[in-house]
Order: structure tokens, then C-alpha cells, then sequence
């Protein structure tokens, strides 16, 4: 029984201290955001990196988003004789859930995962103690462009990955189930208001900065050797994937 | 003059560092040597406050830096030039951008500016003409050639070697060894080499500390070091077992 206790115990004060190093790393970096000199560069860089690279992996999994829930969605209002609904169910689920969420993975997976290992191996390969000794402070200089860069790319790459999916549920419902394209748009028109664009920006904005702030704090607190790198970029993806989703249901649940 | 008192450092339940008491004079060469894992890197992480001691001081110019934090610390550093074990070159930019780096960072210097200074301090490390290769394409007694013309570049009155010839063949070795001496000569910095090279050391450097168990056990010139009766010191110059083994501590 005490070894239980004990186990749950020790357990318990690891993830707490874990959670306090993450939340200390986190107002540090937003600290450093107001402090100049601002790495501008470094900033457009990563810009660059999350937004322009992602881009082909966002237009893909949005129109293929859109056209399986066109194709589903007919299915089940079709049960129903409401087919003429299938506009505003593509675009009231790629606006409010899935473009957010889906976006942020993608995100994640291909630059959180990049950003984890390209700052844990600038810690094992001592660069980011060059840049201490130089008095360069890595978490401007490393961590904070990468936050921000976050924050501005994902609503943009959801607004994007939302586009592309409404009109690839456009391609399904209209050139391949036959429904006129009048009646797709129209009723988005008349269903979809702005409160649910507002609540995908604020969705993808958070997830923004939670994909970076736990990717970058993975990186720069990554273990020893390739290892600990491999380890660190892992945790990072998974962590990410799964407080994605446990935010999600919180802000539609409480918040939103 | 940098003077270290009675330095302490534990990490978790081993203690690396028990109680180093050091003086680096000004304008001179000093050299830690030590086995491996005996502290001499954690030693030197201390001196440009990478690492905070338990307990203890390091004097710069009378300052203690110890106890210095955030823009305080940066100025010290400012000061300090530091060529890491592996280099620490930024993998993800040029030669030419890694020893401007500093200039770039910390200076007000115009492009053309520091378009001269780098090509004096690639020069100076015999590595014209390797401007705008990445450190990946660089060989490894380069790679040293180039975090030397990095921590040069800024002029510190101070350079730390940590190891800067491990993994170099003997005459790479002896090459970099040669350069050190050289640029000392041509800057005037006060230079502190963290080293295992017996005997090559003992011809760069004005002073040699042995580092034994957490302990500076022995200091003097080279030429005291080599005719040293200390049995740990002897034994370690001569490469017999039991010669400053500390297998257990951390490097």
C-alpha cells in the first residue's frame, strides 16, 4: 500500500514540477517578446518555415477534409431529405472543429516536430550555451520568433485549409452527388455567421501557441545525445496532438 | 586576473567540484589538465556562468560572477571568449556568418566593416577562402580553426579552450596548439585551456593546474609541472593507472 502511495506520490510531484518548468518557460518567452531588440529575421524566417512550407500539406488534407465530409454528410442527410443542408454542414464543421484542429496536427507533425529537433540538437551540440557566452539570449534569439511565428501562421493556414475544404466538398456535393451549386452556397450563406469564424480564429491562435510553446520547450530541454533528441521530438508531437484535442473539447465545452 | 575560491558543485549526489582554488593571471596561457570526467569542463562552464556554483567565488577584475545575473552577467561575457569542445558552430549558417556572428549580434558595425574582420580572423586562423562553406563541410580540426576565429573575432580579453584539439590528429594538434600561441601573442587575451594533451601543453602555456578529485592538487610552469614529486601529477604525465583517475566524475 505504501509503495502505491509512493509510486502515485512520486508520480505526482514529477508531473508537477514538470508542469511548473513548461509554465515558467512559457511567461519567459512571452516575457522576452516585449523586450527589445526584436529578432525580426528570425521571426519571418519562421514565418516562412510554419506557414510557407505547410502549405501543400494544408491544401491537401483540407480538400480531402471537405470531400469526405461532403460525401458523408450526403449520406446522412440524405436519410433525412435534407441534402440541401450539405453546404453548411461542410462548411460549419471545417470552420468551427476541423479546420483548427486538423491543421494543428498537420502543423505540428511536419514543422513542431522539425523546430523540437532543430533546437534540441543546437542544445546537445552546445550552440545554444555559444549563444549564452556570446550574451545572445537564446530565448529570444531561438524560442521566442518560433512562438510568434506560431501565432500569426496557424489562423492563417486555417483560414487556408478552410477555403480548400469547402470547395472540395464543393467538387463532391455539386459535380459528383449532383446537388445544384446554388443551393450549396446559399444556405452556407444563410447558416454559417461570423461568431463561427470568430470562434475558429481563436481556436487556431491557441493552438498556435500551444504547438509551439511545447514543441520549443521540448527542444531546449531535450536530453543527452541522439537519443535524447529522438525522445524530445516524439514527446513533443504527441504531447501537442493530444493537448490539441483536450483544448478543443475545453474551449467549445466552457468557453466558446 | 581571474581568482576562483573554493568552488563547490554537486550535481544530484556527485560531487564534481570539492573546494577549487585557481588564480589565471592576466595576459598568461593556464592550462587544467585532468582525466577525463574529473570536472575541468564543468570547471570552466563556471568561470563564464553557464553554471552556478553551490558554493564559492570567481573573480574577474574583482567582480565576483557568482553572484551576477541577466544584463550584468552579458556585459562580463562581452569579455569572454569561449571555443567549445565541438565547436559549437551554428550548423545552419556559413562560415562567413558564424564568425560574424558576434559582430552582427552585438555590434553597430556596417557590413563592410565586419566584412574586413572576418576576413582578418579567417585569415588569421589560415582559412581564407572557406567564407561561405557549412560547418558540415568543414573537417574537424577546421571546424576548431573557425570557433577560434569566432571567439577572436570580438577581441575578449579572455579565451576558454575546452578541449580544442580532441579528436585532432597529432599534427592538427600541434597546428591549433601553434595557433592558440600565435593569436595569444598577436591579441594579448588571457587564455585558460582545458586539456589532456601530455606533453603537447606544456608548450603553449605559461602555467599548468592539475585538476585531481574535485581538487586543484598542483599549479605551476610547465617546466615545475614535469618535474613535479607529486605522485598524481607524476603518474598522470607519465600516463600510469591511478594517475588522476576520477572515471566517476562528470567532464
Amino acid at each position: 500500500m505504501i509503495n502505491i502511495v509512493r509510486f502515485i506520490g512520486g508520480h505526482g510531484l514529477n508531473f508537477l514540477s514538470f508542469l511548473g518548468k513548461m509554465f515558467v518557460f512559457l511567461f519567459e518567452s512571452l516575457y522576452y517578446t516585449f523586450i527589445p531588440p526584436f529578432k525580426f529575421k528570425n521571426f519571418l524566417r519562421q514565418v516562412r518555415f510554419f506557414g510557407n512550407k505547410s502549405m501543400i500539406v494544408v491544401v491537401f488534407t483540407g480538400a480531402f477534409s471537405g470531400m469526405v465530409l461532403a460525401l458523408q454528410g450526403f449520406y446522412a442527410l440524405n436519410k433525412f431529405g435534407a441534402e440541401a443542408l450539405l453546404g453548411p454542414v461542410v462548411a460549419l464543421s471545417l470552420i468551427r472543429e476541423l479546420g483548427p484542429v486538423l491543421c494543428a496536427l498537420m502543423v505540428t507533425g511536419r514543422a513542431g516536430s522539425a523546430v523540437t529537433a532543430e533546437i534540441g540538437i543546437m542544445r546537445i551540440t552546445e550552440q545554444i550555451d555559444a549563444l549564452t557566452v556570446m550574451a545572445v539570449n537564446p530565448m529570444k534569439y531561438v524560442v521566442v520568433p518560433n512562438i510568434l511565428a506560431g501565432i500569426v501562421t496557424f489562423p492563417l493556414l486555417t483560414a487556408i485549409f478552410d477555403v480548400i475544404g469547402i470547395y472540395g466538398g464543393y467538387m463532391v456535393s455539386v459535380h459528383a452527388l449532383g446537388l445544384s451549386e446554388g443551393t450549396y452556397f446559399s444556405q452556407m450563406e444563410l447558416y454559417v455567421d461570423m461568431e463561427d469564424i470568430r470562434i475558429g480564429l481563436y481556436k487556431s491562435l491557441s493552438f498556435g501557441l500551444l504547438v509551439t510553446w511545447i514543441c520549443t520547450f521540448m527542444g531546449y530541454n531535450s536530453g543527452y545525445g541522439a537519443r535524447g533528441v529522438s525522445r524530445a521530438t516524439t514527446n513533443a508531437v504527441v504531447l501537442s496532438s493530444v493537448v490539441i484535442l483536450i483544448w478543443d473539447y475545453m474551449l467549445g465545452a466552457f468557453l466558446l | 586576473m581571474i581568482e576562483i575560491k573554493e568552488l563547490y558543485k554537486s550535481f544530484g549526489k556527485q560531487q564534481v567540484l570539492k573546494g577549487v582554488n585557481l588564480v589565471i593571471n592576466e595576459g598568461e596561457v593556464t592550462a587544467v589538465i585532468g582525466r577525463s570526467g574529473g570536472g575541468k569542463s564543468v570547471l570552466l562552464k563556471h568561470i563564464v556562468g553557464l553554471l552556478k556554483p553551490d558554493s564559492g567565488s570567481i573573480f574577474i577584475n574583482g567582480e565576483d560572477i557568482t553572484k551576477l545575473k541577466g544584463a550584468k552577467l552579458d556585459e562580463f561575457r562581452s569579455d569572454i571568449g569561449v571555443v567549445f569542445q565541438g565547436g559549437a558552430l551554428f550548423d545552419s549558417m556559413t562560415v562567413y556568418d558564424n564568425v560574424a556572428f558576434p559582430l552582427t549580434e552585438k555590434t553597430k558595425l556596417n557590413k563592410k566593416e565586419i566584412h574586413e574582420k572576418v576576413t582578418k580572423a579567417l585569415s588569421d586562423v589560415g582559412l581564407q577562402g572557406m567564407e561561405y562553406k557549412y560547418p558540415a563541410e568543414l573537417s574537424g580540426g577546421m571546424r576548431k580553426r573557425v570557433a577560434l576565429a569566432r571567439a577572436l573575432i570580438a577581441h575578449p580579453k579572455i579565451i576558454l579552450f575546452d578541449e580544442p584539439t580532441t579528436g585532432l590528429d597529432p599534427i592538427l594538434v600541434r597546428s591549433i596548439h601553434k595557433l592558440i600561441r600565435d593569436t595569444q601573442k598577436q591579441y594579448g587575451f588571457t587564455g585558460l585551456i582545458i586539456s589532456h594533451e601530455i606533453p603537447e601543453i606544456f608548450e603553449i602555456t605559461d602555467r599548468v593546474a592539475m585538476l585531481y578529485d574535485g581538487r586543484i592538487v598542483e599549479v605551476g610552469t610547465p617546466e615545475e609541472i614535469q618535474k613535479s614529486e607529486n605522485l598524481i601529477v607524476k603518474n598522470f604525465i607519465m600516463g600510469i593507472e591511478n594517475g588522476g583517475s576520477n572515471e566517476k566524475g562528470k567532464s
